[in-house]
């Protein structure tokens, strides 16, 4: 019987290379993310001052929307030729594959962040006043508090039907606090007015119990019949 | 059981039939905001009910994780159902209040806040019961409302570190309450708990005679071979 790291690892090498020869995902959720972020400039066309203080709303707005396209897909893979099922009857920790899906999903996040930032910065022509460095947790712990809830409730929303509204629909409400933190610690840091602190510790938080109790409950939601 | 139903169905109309009338009639109006404040009897009774109902839905979904039974299922729905429209209740008198006396019908202040998320996350509860079929659904449910109820602290801290920073317009309601005030309040809150119980209660027993005859159903299409009559 194999260890968790080294499922977690099979399972996320195979999802990252299905993606790199495929870029499904990628190439949906960025697409898509540009569509926002062209729509939304169309609609507020705002000057730099106002853009400092709404961009925080429109960034995240932008990548929770463009995270549900690639969280979506998380499962469907596996659903195709009984692979879940393989699973459930395999000796593998069931949180093994959930570890490898999220951090999977984590990855595909942060890429699509990575290549919108300097989008948003152009369009929206964006210079934070505050301590910029402070981003980088609030996006890191933002994304992670996206992908890991996002990761568990797709796999709880492919069991349903109309499985794809069905997430947004799990996601976004119990997301909101985390969504406060990261729009607020955004808009903290851009207008530098306030201190972000206590919205990366909130974020913080929120990722330790949600990553807790999803590993704690999502094997009975893997073998749930 | 069956007998108690009626008869306290029959107590809860006599005592929301009272506690009408004292909040109506009994009550002092008060001061500075007349008439409208009268609201506030049937605005804080549903909710503590539907806070009340939350707690209950949380402790029956962790009680189903634990040992899958089926009556802590059925009550868990019942109390999100139940609690979802008592916290409609408290949204819809809410901004009847607030419009005449804060100026405004809603702010995103702490508590309105709260409790609106509140709604949204058992609203999702409910779509997802209705969504996912088969006998998975209790389990589903079960973990969502364990999601929901850890996510609720949270909200708080966050929602009460934004409004720090970002005064809103008016707030609390300030001063003490006339102790005649907080009789009928304590009334209706009584009223409003047992209406709760009783709709809970028939909802209860609905839900059980619908898996029952689902579950006759079953076994019934299972010893029948199709076709034969």
């Amino acid at each position: 019987m194999s260890s968790l790291p080294t499922i977690s690892t099979a399972t996320l090498t195979k999802d990252l290379r299905l993606e790199w020869r495929s870029k499904d995902a990628i190439n949906s959720m960025l697409f898509f993310a540009l569509l926002v972020v062209v729509i939304f400039s169309f609609s507020f066309n705002p000057t730099a001052e106002e853009s400092r203080q709404i961009a925080g709303g429109l960034v995240w707005v932008a990548f929770l929307f463009a995270a549900v396209v690639a969280l979506n897909q998380t499962w469907a893979r596996e659903l195709r030729n009984q692979v879940l099922d393989a699973y459930r009857v395999s000796p593998a920790p069931a949180n093994a594959l959930f570890v490898a899906k999220a951090v999977g999903n984590f990855v595909f996040v942060s890429i699509l962040e990575a290549l919108m930032t300097p989008l948003f910065i152009v369009f929206y022509t964006l210079r934070a006043l505050g301590p910029a460095w402070q981003l980088i947790p609030v996006a890191m712990l933002g994304t992670w508090a996206l992908v890991v809830n996002g990761t568990f409730f797709a796999a709880m929303s492919i069991r349903t039907r109309s499985r794809e509204i069905m997430l947004p629909l799990l996601l976004f409400p119990i997301s909101i606090p985390a969504l406060l933190s990261m729009v607020e610690g955004t808009s903290a840091i851009l207008t530098g007015e306030a201190s972000a602190k206590f919205w990366i510790v909130l974020l913080a938080v929120y990722d330790l119990v949600f990553t807790s109790v999803s590993l704690l409950l999502f094997e009975s939601v893997l073998n749930a019949e | 059981m069956k007998k108690a139903f009626p008869i306290f169905a029959l107590l809860t109309l006599v005592l929301l039939s009272y506690a009408l009338y004292e909040a109506l009639v009994a009550a002092p109006t008060e001061q500075t905001m007349g008439e409208v404040q009268r609201i506030f009897y049937y605005h804080v009774p549903s909710a503590w009910t539907a806070f009340l109902l939350f707690l209950v839905n949380f402790v029956a979904s962790i009680v189903y994780l634990l040992n899958r039974s089926d009556k802590a299922d059925i009550l868990a729905l019942v109390t999100a159902e139940v609690g979802v429209v008592f916290c409609t209740v408290v949204l819809v008198t809410g901004p009847i209040w607030a419009r005449p006396v804060w100026g405004i019908w809603w702010t995103w202040d702490l508590r309105l806040t709260l409790t609106l998320v509140l709604w949204l996350i058992y609203v999702s509860y409910l779509v997802l019961r209705r969504f996912s079929s088969g006998s998975q659904t209790p389990l589903m449910a079960a973990v969502l409302a364990v999601f929901g109820a850890l996510d609720v602290p949270l909200v708080y801290f966050s929602i009460w570190y934004f409004r720090t920073q970002h005064p809103s317009p008016v707030i609390g309601r300030g001063g003490s309450l006339d102790p005649r005030m907080t009789r009928v309040l304590l009334i209706n809150w009584a009223a409003f708990l047992c209406l709760a119980l009783l709709v809970c209660w028939s909802r209860y027993r609905l839900e059980r005679l619908k898996r029952e005859v689902e579950e006759t159903q079953a076994l019934e299409a299972l010893l029948e071979p199709k076709g034969v009559r």
